[in-house]
């Protein structure tokens, strides 16, 4: 990737922590930036996206890390 | 703890016992406790209380006595129901909506098929209709599987649209639809819950239609008569009873529900970073749910708990399987900080009101605890 953006890694953290993060994260990414979150907990494939849609974000996709973790990509839009 | 009474808005998980079906069992387990196949006085007394319960049931279902079978729950009824369809042709593909109760999956899980197909829902969890009918033409589908209504989001779905090939039978899950909205008629085999109507647990109604292909797909005799083992009596008698005092008031208690819902959906709607979801009309009368941002659903149940209201929770963290429901993942939905509400038939405005209060502090306390 091109821009490798910001990234967070709650890979241990339950849920709903890894969108509490990814929320609290948000205001450090540029608008068009990246925001990748790292997490193990099930509930983020779908939270994610979800988070995505009720924010008004971009929800770009789901990539593994280099340890097979679940990281899930986000854009800013605003 | 609070000191005064729980509101319990629970009743989709299980209803309390409605006053005629408590009468009806006191009276029954007097009466009822014999052998229903046995010649003797007892015998006769027990299989007339049963028969007397099948003929009620099948009266408020609009069916024939002889299609009712009496099961040991609403989940066995829909095992026997989709596996004695499979097994009756041979033909063991399932093809069911992404968001039908558990014991749907679980029966197809447990009888393996390349065949199965999982068939997506809209946003409000409406299955895809086309895709469910193309679904069901494929050579080796046996049975096409679709709930009357959703026991999670409430949301109707439309049964009676589907327009399936000759000889695919359709099994219609109704235990979260009885005794709330009018059934769909255009189905084989029903199924459905005697607690969630207000009857006692462990009754399951399994409905197959006059001419359905279907035998007993576990050890025992076939048919639907006692397939299962031996009868629970009373609580079929008590089952019945229920089912024939909650149909006489649905209309009236559906309607007062239905605006009682709107007016929580509303509240939660307007709750910040919140959504509703399920189908705003086409819906059980009920029954609500919504999920709230950047709260878990354990910590938001436990709150409505101290403050007095019993509600359920689609959440992973509240699951036996740390999973979020299926339900709200094939929906596209937030799963984390959900909440169900489903209204008993005695639920009043006062108590509706007082949860519309005591919602969006709960919701504000959690988020500020957390810090947000």
């Amino acid at each position: 990737m091109s821009d490798p953006g910001v990234e967070i890694d709650c890979r241990d953290l339950p849920c709903p922590r890894p969108i509490i993060e990814l929320a609290r994260a948000l205001p450090d990414v540029p608008v068009g930036g990246r925001l990748a979150v790292v997490a193990r907990d099930p509930a983020a494939r779908y939270d994610v996206p979800a988070w995505c849609r009720m924010r008004g974000q971009e929800y770009v996709g789901e990539e593994l890390t280099d340890d097979d973790v679940p990281r899930y990509v986000v854009r800013r839009l605003s | 703890m609070s000191s005064t009474p729980e509101v319990y808005l629970d009743t989709a998980s299980a209803a309390r016992l409605h006053p005629a079906a408590r009468d009806t069992l006191l009276a029954a387990l007097e009466r009822g406790y014999a052998d229903p196949r046995r010649l003797h006085g007892a015998g006769r007394d027990a299989r007339l209380l049963l028969d007397n319960a099948r003929a009620v049931i099948a009266e408020c279902l609009d069916v024939r006595p002889d299609e009712v079978g009496l099961t040991s729950s609403g989940t066995d009824a829909v095992h026997r129901g989709l596996l004695g369809l499979t097994a009756a042709t041979g033909r063991d593909g399932i093809v069911h909506s992404a968001v039908e109760h558990s014991s749907v999956l679980h029966a197809a899980q447990w009888r393996p098929s390349p065949v199965h197909a999982s068939i997506a829902v809209d946003a409000t969890g409406r299955v895809d209709l086309l895709a469910l009918t193309e679904a069901a033409r494929t050579p080796g589908v046996g049975v096409v599987a679709l709930q009357s209504a959703n026991q999670e989001v409430g949301t109707l779905q439309p049964v009676d649209e589907a327009e399936l090939p000759d000889g695919v039978p359709l099994l219609t899950d109704a235990a979260a639809a009885i005794g709330h909205v009018p059934l769909p008629r255009s189905w084989s085999v029903l199924t459905g819950s005697a607690h969630k109507w207000g009857g006692p647990a462990g009754v399951g109604v399994l409905v197959v239609r006059r001419g359905t292909r279907w035998q007993n797909p576990f050890p025992g005799e076939d048919g639907l008569d006692g397939s299962g083992g031996f009868a629970n009596v009373p609580a079929a008698l008590a089952a019945a009873a229920a089912l024939q005092a909650v149909l006489a008031e649905q209309e009236e208690v559906a309607s007062r529900q239905f605006r009682q819902v709107a007016r929580l959906r509303a509240v939660a709607a307007a709750l910040p970073d919140a959504e509703v979801v399920g189908d705003p009309e086409r819906r059980l009368p009920h029954l609500v749910t919504f999920s709230c941002l950047y709260v878990g659903g354990d910590e938001i149940v436990s709150a409505l708990a101290r403050r007095g209201y019993g509600v359920a929770s689609g959440s992973a963290c509240t699951a036996s399987t740390l999973e979020p429901s299926h339900v709200l993942a094939a929906m596209g939905a937030l799963t984390h900080g959900n909440v169900r509400v489903s209204l008993a038939c005695d639920t009043t405005d006062e108590q509706v009101e007082g949860f519309c209060t005591v919602l969006p502090e709960v919701v504000a306390r959690i988020r500020k605890d957390a810090g947000l």
